[in-house]
This record gives C-alpha cells, structure tokens and sequence, in this order.
C-alpha cells in the first residue's frame, strides 16, 4: 500500500497525516509540540507508524507550519510549504467548490479566498494574536472547563454578554469582570466567542467578499461556539471539514503527491524516531553581521544550517553545509 | 574635517567617489547591522519611522570610527524625511556626541543654502567645477543603477543560484577605479559583459513583480530583509520603483526607470490626484503602471507610521480590484519578524503562479 505524508509542526500543535493515493485519510496524529519540535515529530512518526498497516509504503512527504525547515530536514521532505499555501490546497480537497477558507490555529489566523479552486487573496494575522487557539486554552484553564468542552458552553447560552475583544488582556479582565458580576458561564463563553470572531473579521477580512462554501478550520473550528458565532456573524452556512484539525499536514500531504515523480522521496523512514538530533547554534563571521546560525546534527555530522540574512547557509545539502563550516568558522 | 553620511542601499559609492574627487577626507560607517539597529533603537523617539533609527544607528558607529561632520539629506514636503536632520542633530547631541552637521537641502529649499554646503564639502573649488565633479560622477552611479536594475530582473532566470549576485559584486568593482568620462564608459562595458555573461535560462516560467512604497525601506537592503535576493532566488524577475539616482537627482525624469514624474502622477488619477508626501503618489502610480505592463503582482514595503504610504496602503486594494492585479504590503519596523514576512511572501508568489499559470491554461 502505498501513502504519502503530510508533517505540520505548529506552536501549539504537530500534526501528522498519511494520505492514500486517491487521497483519502488512512491515518492522522495530532499531539502537542510543547516547545520541542524535533521531540513531537519523533513520537507522532512512532505513533503514526504503529497505525498504519504493516505493508505501507511512503512515496512523498510534505512539510509546513512554522517548524517546517526543521521538520523538513527530520523527516527528508520532498517539499516544504508555507502554511497559507497549504491550508488553502486541503481546502479545495476536500470541498473543491470552496470560496473562502477561514483557518485560526494556535497563534495565528488566516483568511484565504479561492475563486476557481486558485488562490486570489489572503490574509494573517500580523501585529495581534487574541482570539486563536492558545488564548482559548489559557481561559479553558483559568475557567476550568476542558477546552474539549467550551464549544458545548458556548451553545447554552440564552442571554447575550458583549466581551471587549481586541486585546486578549483586557477581553480576560472583561470576563473576570462579568464574572464577579454574576453572568452565567456559558453567556460569558459565548460572548467571547463572538468577541473573537469580530475580532477576527475587522482584522483580516476587512474590505474582502466572503462568498460561500466558507470552510472554517484548524484547531479552533472544533469550538462548536466558534463555528455559531461565525454563522450568526456573516449569515452564511460555515463548512466545517471532518478533519479540520489537520487540514495543514493533509495539505503538505497533498502538495507532495503533486511534487513527486518516479518515485524518488527523501524520506528518511519511520527509523528517524530514535535517532538522537542535536541542535547547536553560532556566530557566522561572515560579515558584520554576526547573525546567528542554528545548526542540526547527528553524532557530530551536519545535516542542515540556516538562520543567517544572506541565506548563505541555506544550502541544499549537508555535504555542502559542512563545507561551508569548515571553510568560514 | 571627517565627513560621513548613512548608509541606504549602494549611496555610500555615491558618497565616497564624489569625497575622493573634492579631495576631502571622509569615513564611511560599517554597513548597517544588527548593532546599527540597537544603536539607533537606544536614543530614537519610538513613534519615529525605521530610516530615522537605522540611520542615528549609523551616525553613532560613524563618529566612534573618527568622523567629526555628519552630511545629511535635508528636504521639503509634508514628509518628516525633511525634518530628520534636526532631530539627528538633538538626538545625537542629547546623548553626549559632539560633531557638526551639514545638511544638503535640494535646491527646492533655496540655491543659496544648497551651494553654500557644496562649498563646505568641495573646498577650493568653483562653483563650475563642482556642478562637473557633480556630473560625472552622477554619470557614474547611473551606470551602477543599470547595473542594480539589470540583476532585479534577470536574477529569476539564473542557472547557478547566487551567480547573479556573485556577478554584481565584480560588476561594482570594476565601476569603482573608474574616474574619467572614457573610464567610465570602459568600465560600463565591461561591468554590463559581467552580468551578461552569467548562464541563464530564459525559458524558466518566472513571475513579474513590481515593488513600490518608501524610498529608504526599498534601497536599503538590511532593513527589507534582502527582499529582492530572496524573491529572485524563488524565480521572480522585479522591477523597483525607486532607483538612487532617480531619487537624489532633482530632475523629474527619473532615467533609470525611463518614466517621469508628471506621467506617474498622471497614472494615479483618478485614484490619487495630488501629491500626499513621500512616495504616496508614486507608490500607487507605480501599480497601475505596473497592473497596465501585465505585471503578475505588486508588493508594497514601507515604515510603520509613514503617512504617505499608508495612504497609498488605503487605495491600493481598489486598483488590485479594478486591475485585477494582487497586490501585497508589508509595513516594517524594528519588531517586524522575517519568518513572518518570508511566509507570506512564500504565499503570493505561489498565489501568482497558480494564477499565472490557470490563466495560461485557459488563454486569457
């Protein structure tokens, strides 16, 4: 049987997806990356390895998310891709009609329009970050409420309560506030949700035409209140796909189905989990400069650098990084 | 007297082979870098745009390497580009520099005052004889805008990744000795067979992108995170709508990019009919010349807190909706992050493709 997969290593969350073929879901991980990328792509590839059929065999990989270099070079992509590019490629997968993809993930939000299954515009989050996935988490946290369960909350609700939204500081001292003044929990959740997604709207869709199908994903979409809050918002029946909580990773999936030819991957095997990687950093003296290299190893040897301005270090292979360590350190 | 003046992209060539002709001494500052950027981040107002910082960073590091004369562009208009100097001036004095400043006002600003600073940095010499060091060294730094040019649109087609910057190194060096007119024209030739020669593939499927907005952000490569670099790299042929000569020269013919100031303020009507203020009437004149060439996008960079462009922000989604042309902008400061930027400047040039290439498939 064969797959190709999909790797997406966000803030909040890493995701992986092996699609078939035809590409259908055969299986998916979604784990937390508590701050140590290399760790959560190690054990979601143990994980996912022990879900899939024993005669599998991967024939494309795909990166994105913000940890997509880094993963890329883990897992030996055939591709890396931006997240925007990626959501949006899921996206018209799985509702190819699709005109409008809202996508809020741990802490950043896109919107992207497609017109004729081609990207025409989009937009992300650029100076604030209230109103995705981790403020969500942090108030689950502080209310008690399991996050798994806020979106129920917010369904309850009978009576409405305006929360100030545009600053996640102050929408937390709001709801404190309301709080200690008596207003039922589930108003309270509900109106942040509202909150966030008029947030969400002034912010990124401000001036574009939101026609349907709207696809709503990422990890927010599985905020029932969300999905409510949207609806009511932009009076527009919301899409929300079965496996809108890895739409990134399937996209990576995707985009490597497209890429490979023959055949040929550079995927590294599902062995990669219990290798040892090391990551170093240093100073180039390059130039004036002095920007700060990270370097990725294996008991000693280089398999990637990069994080200069000139993008010297960005070479395409590790024999070529290691030549250019030992020429200019 | 030491004389220097900041960096913005290649001026500091301008700057040295015009110092060397009036026989003055001067000290150019290292090239701005991170420590450039926390220097000038230390005594900068905060609401001030980036060029002020960067290039108070740049006087600092210029004085601690023996410069004692700052040389600074003045201005006129209702951008606070003319001001700079006299906040330089405080700023720099507040924090306990000492040092004369010299600011070249254009000739806009009053004949008198701009001859009078000429005299200061070509001492001896006739007002005559300065308009001919003036002349033909200009000559020359157009010479190394072509060249500028040249590689923002053949970078895409490159074979060998960074021969084009490899070759556009050598090309200024081979400028730089160059002192007389027949020098000089030697030397162009020379410096254009370089970056002919690099291999290039002209069948490559490129996009075409026109970039617009602020004259400091667009020249100066450190604070637009090499822009330019990065988008040829990825296969984009660019045209810039500021080259150095076409911004210092007070002539509104803009030689470099062969297109004058009067038809790019022409080109912005209706949208814009007058003058806001730094580049806000080229930067949207610029787009719809660049949506008319058949341009595939428009990518706008400028300051945070730069009026002019953030008007020129303002208009340019109703002409990427009347040119059906997609248009991005990117506003930079010091807290802007270049992951943030590459991402999304990753996205448009896979939207531009995708659209580029549909519409090829369709025949529009």
């Amino acid at each position: 049987m064969k797959g190709f997969l999909g790797v997406d290593v966000g803030s909040v969350s890493t995701n992986l997806v092996v699609l078939g073929e035809h590409g259908d879901v055969i299986s998916l991980i979604y784990r937390r990356t508590q701050g140590q990328p290399i760790n959560a792509v190690q054990e979601g590839m143990k994980e996912i390895q022990a879900d899939l059929p024993g005669d599998i065999e991967i024939i494309g990989v795909g990166t994105t998310g913000s940890g997509r270099y880094l993963s890329g070079v883990i897992v030996g992509a055939d591709i890396v891709k931006n997240e925007i590019t990626a959501h949006a490629v899921a996206a018209s997968h799985v509702v190819p009609q699709v005109r409008t993809v809202l996508e809020i993930g741990g802490q950043d939000s896109k919107i992207i329009l497609l017109r004729d299954g081609i990207v025409v515009d989009f937009a992300m989050n650029t100076v604030c970050a209230a109103g995705t996935g981790s403020f969500l988490d942090h108030q689950s946290t502080r209310l008690g409420i399991p996050i798994e369960e806020f979106g129920s909350y917010a369904l309850e609700s009978t009576v409405s309560c305006q929360i100030a939204g545009r600053c996640s500081v102050f929408a937390e001292s709001d709801m404190i506030h309301k709080q200690q003044m008596g207003y039922r929990m589930e108003d309270i959740i509900y109106g942040l949700c509202q909150a966030l997604v008029r947030n969400y709207l002034n912010n990124l869709a401000k001036g574009k035409e939101l026609l349907s199908p709207i696809v709503f994903q990422g990890g927010v979409a599985a905020n029932a209140g969300m999905k409510k809050a949207f609806e009511e918002s932009l009076q527009i029946e919301i899409v929300i796909p079965e496996y809108h909580h890895v739409m990134g990773a399937i996209g990576a999936a995707l985009l490597a189905r497209g890429t490979v030819r023959d055949g040929k991957t550079n995927f590294k095997g599902f062995e990669i989990s219990s290798i040892d990687y090391q990551t170093r950093s240093f100073h180039c003296k390059g130039c004036e400069n002095n920007c700060e290299i990270v370097r990725i190893q294996v008991g000693g040897k280089t398999l990637a650098c990069w994080g200069g301005r000139c993008g010297k270090w960005e070479v395409a292979t590790a024999e070529e990084a290691e030549l250019l360590l030992q020429t200019s350190v | 007297m030491k004389v220097t003046a900041p960096h913005m992209g290649k001026l500091d060539l301008i700057f040295k082979d015009i110092f060397a002709r009036t026989g003055i001494d001067y000290v150019m500052p290292p090239r701005t870098s991170a420590k450039t950027m926390q220097l000038g981040l230390r005594y900068s107002p905060e609401f001030a745009c980036l060029p002020l910082k960067v290039t108070i960073g740049n006087f600092i590091e210029a004085i601690e390497a023996g410069a004692d004369t700052l040389l600074m562009a003045g201005g006129v208009g209702p951008c606070r580009f003319g001001y700079y100097a006299e906040i330089q001036k405080c700023v720099l004095q507040g924090a306990g520099y000492e040092f004369n400043m010299l600011v070249l006002e254009p000739p806009a600003a009053g004949w008198k005052l701009f001859i009078d600073t000429l005299r200061v940095l070509a001492p001896g010499k006739s007002i005559y004889q300065i308009w001919q060091i003036i002349k033909i060294s200009f000559r020359k730094a157009r010479v190394m805008d072509g060249l500028e040019k040249y590689a923002l649109k053949y970078r895409a087609y490159e074979v060998h990744r960074g021969d084009t910057t490899k070759a556009h190194k050598k090309a200024l060096e081979i400028m730089e000795p160059a002192i007389t007119d027949r020098e000089i024209t030697a030397a162009s030739e020379k410096a254009f067979a370089v970056m002919e020669a690099v291999e290039k593939d002209m069948d490559k499927s490129v996009v075409k992108v026109g970039i617009v907005g602020e004259f400091y952000i667009l020249l100066e490569p450190f604070v637009n995170f090499d822009i330019e670099e990065y988008l040829g790299h990825m296969g984009v042929s660019l045209e810039r709508s500021v080259y150095l000569t076409d911004w210092i020269s007070p002539s509104p013919k803009n030689q470099i990019m062969g297109i004058t100031d009067e038809e790019i303020a022409q080109a912005a009507k209706p949208y814009l009919n007058h003058f806001v203020g730094g580049e806000g009437l080229p930067s949207v004149g610029h787009a719809i010349i660049y949506a008319k060439e058949g341009f595939d996008g428009v990518i706008q960079l400028f300051p945070f807190t730069c009026m002019p462009d953030t008007i020129a922000k303002s208009i340019l989604p109703q002409i990427s909706r009347d040119f059906d042309i997609p248009v991005i902008s990117f506003v930079i400061d010091e807290q802007t992050g270049k992951a943030g930027i590459l991402t999304r400047l990753e996205a448009f040039i896979d939207l531009l493709a995708s659209r580029k290439k549909h519409r090829e498939l369709v025949g529009v």
